[in-house]
């Protein structure tokens, strides 16, 4: 294969990859956080609701787990298609 | 020893140790003033860049903003972090691949264009100077408070010893110095909460005794707090009381803003290598959760002890005595914070009491009248006091007092130092050398950036004197600028081939602009108290706040970049070039030593 269609199909990989992780964010701080918080009212969290507890703390985990999954899945699709920075 | 002199050892002791530091690591070259030779290890680099995040917007304000208006303010929290994914993924990567020191040069590079790039650098200072306003604001809350002087005379000197804190070194002084004002910052954030968190729930982390129990009442703590809110008849802790577009654009204003501001994105230019731009800002992120997952309690508890402190005895029965406040050494941080200007009571129906409570609910007007109130007593509790004020109001020990204070200067420092960098770097690298005299000499350029550096902190005092909110809203508008202006011309120069240079300007132009206007509606015409024509209260469009219109500034940069490049001639096929070449990690090192 040559050096352009393996970048594009690492590019392609990559942007799968970043869809997948925004759809996710998105669900956690805008989706529980605040739009689908009637939705979580029934579960109780420490005398309020799980959204208030996606809105202040849950998010933020999320984000955390997302950033590093991201980077550790990159930087193997960066060794897998010969693109890394030997 | 009195208070005064162990707040002053304190803030002395952590002084000496960054100027120590900034000695130590004295930038020599240019390359090294603004970006520490590339040498920088990611869990430095996100130690770093945390504490360069973490203003006197994080640390001094966010928690008083959350702790009175509770639910609805969990924009912030959730704004300020969630940017950071944005970052990791769509920007810091390929920022660092494209191996140039300043945004400015990326933009400048990318859209073939020295009009881009001079757009790009006066969106940059628009936004800094902002973010610098708001700083400045906390920095003359944190050193009127400790010096025992007003806001304004602390504010004065506070702005002094910004600027010779910043001018010392460059970004290799500061990056070290971050290193230690973060473990400072962290330190004085999580001692105070850990000891009220163990006070009011038994739980030693804040962020679990938040969902815990109250221990005095077995009640869950926060439908303890639930309660004696609404019976003085505030809103709801809890509930959400804010408008929902606003509150989803807020925070999408907050998460792209940023991914938008220069002084963070300048981070990821200073990692060794690409995957190490992703791992920085992971690690930036755990940094900044430790803050933010704790900043929630510390609001929801300090409103609890503060809201107990004025009803003694619960609020069916008498309020606090003026003579208590003036005599029980338990409320001596009332007089002190009194001294401030701001923090004020007033005895109005002359019964001995200060009854503190919502004069605007009609529930409450109901229950005043047959009381014999006239009114809220507890007239002034400005929010930016709220965490500085914390270990005081729960009584902890004055060593803790001291912490605080230096960890509320070190926040404040850091960022204003890190803002100016950018500021400087932004005037003296792209606009002097990049634009209007090249063949400047280094010398020069470093003493163009100093000049630069002065000139933006006697605006950010000037206008600091009479900000236009409290410290984390007007750093909110900041994040509203870079978001409509920088964010969505590094996105679509990364991800998007079509874009050409006429897209980006027009887009960066339009972003930027919309976005003042309406803020300037709102605020005031360069933020000049009165000339404002609508207030936040009552907004221009709907429910939209000023705060607010980042998330619709970007989204009028990304369609005017659209439909200006779509009828404008085509990206050329060098510049299709450098974006495949941005897009692959490989090769990362060679583009660092070119320049």
């Amino acid at each position: 294969m040559s050096d352009n269609s393996k970048d594009a199909a690492y590019w392609s990989a990559n942007l799968r990859l970043i869809i997948w992780s925004l759809v996710i964010w998105a669900i956690a701080s805008f989706g529980f956080g605040i739009l689908l918080r009637p939705l979580l009212s029934g579960i109780a969290v420490g005398g309020t609701d799980l959204g208030f507890w996606f809105a202040q703390q849950g998010s933020i985990l999320v984000f955390l787990g997302l950033i590093f999954f991201y980077a550790w899945r990159m930087n193997k699709l960066d060794r897998e298609h010969g693109v890394d920075e030997q | 020893m009195s208070q005064f002199v162990i707040n002053l050892l304190f803030v002395g002791a952590s002084f000496a140790l960054y100027i120590g530091i900034a000695i130590w690591a004295r930038a020599g070259s240019t390359s090294e003033f603004y970006a520490a030779g590339r040498g920088v290890h990611p869990v430095t680099n996100g130690m770093a860049t945390a504490a360069d995040w973490m203003s006197a917007a994080s640390f001094i304000s966010m928690a008083g903003l959350i702790a009175f208006v509770g639910y609805d303010n969990s924009s912030f929290l959730m704004g300020w972090t969630g940017g950071y994914v944005l970052l990791a993924l769509l920007l810091a990567p390929y920022l660092r691949k494209f191996g140039k020191f300043t945004v400015s040069e990326f933009i400048g590079d990318r859209f073939y264009s020295s009009t881009a790039r001079l757009v790009a650098v006066i969106c940059l200072i628009v936004a800094s100077v902002t973010y610098v306003i708001g700083q400045m604001t906390g920095v003359g809350v944190a050193f009127g408070r400790f010096l025992e002087v007003s806001n304004t005379t602390g504010l004065l000197i506070g702005a002094a010893v910004v600027f010779a804190y910043a001018v010392f070194g460059g970004m290799k002084g500061v990056t070290y110095t971050q290193v230690a004002q973060y473990v400072v910052l962290i330190l004085a954030y999580t001692i105070p909460a850990v000891f009220i968190s163990l006070q009011l729930t038994g739980n030693p982390i804040p962020g679990l005794g938040l969902f815990g129990d109250h221990a005095a009442s077995g009640e869950p703590l926060l439908a303890k707090l639930d309660q004696i809110v609404t019976e003085l008849g505030f809103a709801e802790y809890t509930a959400r009381n804010a408008d929902t577009l606003n509150m989803v654009l807020f925070t999408l204003s907050l998460m792209i803003g940023t991914a938008g501001l220069p002084h963070v994105i300048m981070r990821f230019f200073t990692v060794p290598k690409v995957s190490d731009a992703r791992w920085s800002a992971g690690w930036a992120l755990v940094f900044i959760a430790l803050l933010y997952l704790t900043a929630p309690a510390v609001g929801a508890m300090a409103r609890l002890n503060i809201t107990e402190m004025m009803w003694p005895n619960g609020t069916d029965n008498a309020a606090v005595s003026v003579e208590t406040i003036e005599t029980d050494a338990q409320y001596d941080w009332m007089l002190t914070w009194q001294k401030t200007g701001l923090l004020d009571w007033e005895d109005k129906n002359g019964d001995g009491m200060i009854q503190y409570y919502n004069d605007k609910s009609p529930a409450m007007q109901e229950k005043a009248e047959a009381a014999g109130w006239t009114g809220n007593e507890l007239t002034k509790f400005n929010r930016d006091i709220l965490v500085l004020a914390n270990p005081e109001i729960a009584n902890l020990p004055s060593w803790v007092i001291g912490l605080v204070a230096a960890g509320g200067l070190a926040a404040a420092l850091s960022t204003a130092a890190g803002l100016l960098l950018a500021i400087s770097s932004a005037v003296s690298h792209d606009l002097i050398k990049g634009q209007l005299n090249p063949a400047i000499s280094e010398k020069g350029e470093l003493l163009s950036a100093r000049i630069a550096m002065a000139v933006a902190i006697v605006v950010a005092t000037y206008l600091g004197l009479n900000p236009p909110g409290f410290a984390a809203q007007t750093v909110a508008l900041a994040f509203g600028l870079a978001a409509a202006s920088i964010f969505p011309a590094l996105m679509m120069g990364i991800f998007s081939k079509k874009i050409n240079n006429h897209g980006a300007v027009a887009g960066m132009l339009a972003g930027l602009i919309v976005t003042l206007i309406y803020i300037f509606l709102h605020k005031g015409w360069f933020f000049i108290p009165g000339t404002n024509s609508f207030t936040d209260a009552d907004p221009l469009l709907g429910t939209i706040k000023s705060t607010s219109f980042g998330a619709i500034g970007a989204a009028i940069n990304f369609s005017v970049a659209y439909i200006v490049a779509n009828m404008t001639k085509e990206t050329p096929q060098e510049i299709k070039d450098l974006v495949e070449s941005v897009r692959v990690p490989r090769g990362a090192g060679a583009a660092a030593a070119d320049h």
